[in-house]
């Protein structure tokens, strides 16, 4: 019996190999989760560059426009699509942004502290919150939605709260007076002289950040347990995975991430206000869905989180461009999920039917 | 009822398990020997899953003690059931459907590459690993990138096995991979526990087909509202006294008087139902 299946296994694999080859190589293009995302980023670059490439749009000042924004959701956006992956969400970071950009711009400008300090207080209190969520979320078991939803105005209040008792104000300015402003600006703030542009320094914070998370996704043990995590928690526990602390990690880097977007914009705004980073949480989730990542976890992305955060950025300086009134933004953006969803949706189910 | 007194692979020895009120397992004991398929059979609620959730650390058992070559172990998570060698290949739970063959494969127990902080998980040497042992196991795979979602229900149920034996396990817990498989499907899967009991595995192998279990099985332990009603030796029963045993016995002939003539023909056709969910408390997951 076993002789016998061994002849015929050791048969088929060598024709069915010739025959499949072309459509399987189709379809694992089809399968990579960011495809959709980037047909679209290059359609859309298009049009601006046809409707608005004569008024700047295709100029390298135009170009740098639209990164710095695309940058700034990017950074989040790929934090958030790790974690998406792994199964969860984070709907606190944008409140996040606000907590740790006042906490910098207080402990600099109130009490005077070196900024450096100040950022290092700031960045400990994000990885205690990112913490926080992820234990929560673990010992409930509840939805990461709903325990981040109540973390997001827990800590927006808390902001507003405690910054109005220490200032009795809700912004503090001045902290280009604070001491290691300077050298801070450089590493956050500064900006990349390349053809004649200035590229801002947050660009390149994205990019590298994008390279560093698709290696770790794709290239190392603990990428394959974020796939693991969010495909299938208990088929993954069950093999050993270290679910809960894949999840509870990836929460620290959500949050770590919103610490790093509100670094770059107390340096550049030369202060804080408590509502900054509001809504940054649903234009994160926006920018990772489009990029392809699955909602419900175990596929997805950063490179197409990235790309989503592109097409943000490019679609709302290109209207300003075209001279479309930013009021149908909005509109745009939501029809984008709906139909990158759908997309999505579609590619996946075919891809999966093939053999 | 046949028990060598020399140690198996693992013994279990009056074990029990409750879960609030309800006892899932009651006084139940059991030894799986190497290269031999150990049947476990019995109804729905009748408490298999919690024993094999028992056996591969899913849950600590309450009462009683597990001996693997005769030292007694506990298991506080699945991983320490997987270090004492125990790999265990669940019915819906085997594979995860949107990942690789390879990544599947070795979700868990990555092959590095590279050192210190540029240790990478090592693709190239996953996917030649993962074609070979499949191809040892007689399984052909064309591209072990492709999505395990792409794979048949017996195609993911045999690599779940292949990764066991590749994996090291001395000990295979299946549940019910043949629950969902056709005919041909199952006799694939079978094959590849056959193999795996060649290569000196014990395997304990849970199911509600009868005729699964008796073409595979060595030994068949029938469990009862949380309750072993005794371990049989193939070669002291037969299948028919097995079948009786598995449908209730004398609780089904009681029901096939009841119901007697009056039965409609069309009865033998109604769908029956095959899910067990009911009998599967969620786990609570700590690492």
């Amino acid at each position: 019996m076993s002789a016998t299946n061994a002849a015929t296994s050791e048969d088929r694999p060598l024709k069915q190999d010739d025959r499949l080859q072309q459509s399987s190589m189709f379809r694992r293009l089809l399968l990579r989760p960011e495809v959709g995302a980037l047909a679209g980023a290059i359609a859309l670059w298009a049009y601006f560059a046809i409707a608005a490439g004569d008024r700047g749009f295709l100029s390298w000042g135009g170009t740098a426009s639209y990164l710095e924004v695309a940058a700034q959701l990017g950074i989040l956006a790929i934090a958030v699509s790790l974690l998406m992956i792994s199964g969860e969400f984070d709907l606190s970071i944008g409140s996040m942004i606000g907590a740790a950009g006042m906490i910098i711009s207080i402990l600099a400008v109130e009490y005077e502290l070196n900024l450096w300090l100040a950022m290092l207080a700031a960045l400990l209190v994000s990885i205690a919150v990112g913490f926080g969520n992820g234990l929560l979320v673990r010992l409930t078991r509840l939805p990461s939605f709903i325990i981040t939803l109540a973390t997001l105005f827990v800590i927006r209040g808390l902001t507003i709260a405690i910054t109005r008792i220490v200032t009795g104000r809700t912004n503090v300015g001045d902290l280009d007076e604070a001491a290691g402003y300077a050298s801070a600006q450089r590493l956050f703030d500064s900006k990349i002289m390349i053809l004649g542009a200035g590229f801002p320094i947050s660009i390149f914070w994205w990019i590298g950040l994008t390279a560093l998370a698709t290696w770790v996704l794709i290239r190392t043990p603990y990428g394959n347990w974020i796939f693991g995590s969010g495909g299938s928690e208990q088929a993954a526990h069950n093999v050993g995975v270290p679910v809960n602390r894949v999840k509870i990690s990836l929460f620290i880097v959500t949050a770590v991430a919103a610490w790093l977007v509100a670094v770059i914009q107390v340096l550049a705004l030369r202060g804080a206000n408590v509502i900054q980073g509001e809504q940054r949480e649903f234009y994160a989730i926006i920018a990772v869905v489009i990029g392809g990542t699955l909602l419900t976890g175990g596929y997805g992305s950063a490179i197409g989180a990235a790309i989503g955060a592109l097409i943000y950025g490019m679609v709302q300086q290109g209207m300003i461009y075209v001279g479309i009134d930013s009021d149908w933004f909005q509109v745009f953006l939501g029809s984008m999920v709906l139909f990158a969803v759908l997309l999505n949706q579609f590619v996946r189910v075919r891809a999966m039917k093939v053999r | 009822m046949t028990i060598s007194s020399a140690p198996g692979l693992i013994d279990v020895a009056s074990i029990s398990k409750s879960f609030g009120n309800v006892r899932a397992l009651h006084d139940v004991s059991m030894s799986v020997f190497s290269g031999e398929v150990h049947c476990l059979l019995g109804d729905n609620g009748a408490g298999k899953s919690t024993l094999i959730k028992v056996l591969s650390g899913v849950h600590p058992p309450d009462n009683g003690e597990m001996r693997i070559d005769g030292d007694p172990v506990r298991f506080g998570s699945p991983r320490d059931a997987l270090r004492a060698g125990i790999a265990t290949a669940y019915q819906d739970l085997a594979m995860i459907p949107l990942m690789s063959i390879s990544r599947n494969f070795f979700l868990g127990n990555e092959p590095t590459a590279g050192w210190g902080p540029f240790r990478r998980f090592d693709v190239a040497t996953a996917d030649e690993i993962t074609r070979v042992e499949l191809n040892q196991m007689g399984i052909a795979i064309r591209d072990t990138s492709q999505p395990v979602g792409t794979l048949s229900g017996g195609e993911r149920q045999s690599v779940a096995i292949a990764r066991a034996v590749y994996f090291g396990a001395r000990i295979l817990i299946l549940d019910e991979p043949t629950a969902a498989l056709g005919v041909r499907q199952a006799g694939v899967v079978l094959r590849y526990i056959a193999r795996a009991r060649e290569q000196g595995l014990g395997v304990i192998f849970i199911t509600h087909n009868v005729h699964h279990a008796w073409a595979i099985g060595n030994r068949f332990t029938l469990l009862s509202q949380g309750r072993s009603e005794g371990t049989y030796l193939k070669g002291e029963t037969s299948r028919e006294q097995i079948s009786s045993l598995m449908a209730g016995g004398a609780a089904l002939e009681e029901l096939e008087h009841e119901l007697g003539r009056d039965a409609p023909p069309s009865a033998a056709s109604w769908p029956r139902p095959e899910s067990d969910e009911g009998e599967r408390p969620t786990p609570p997951l700590g690492d």
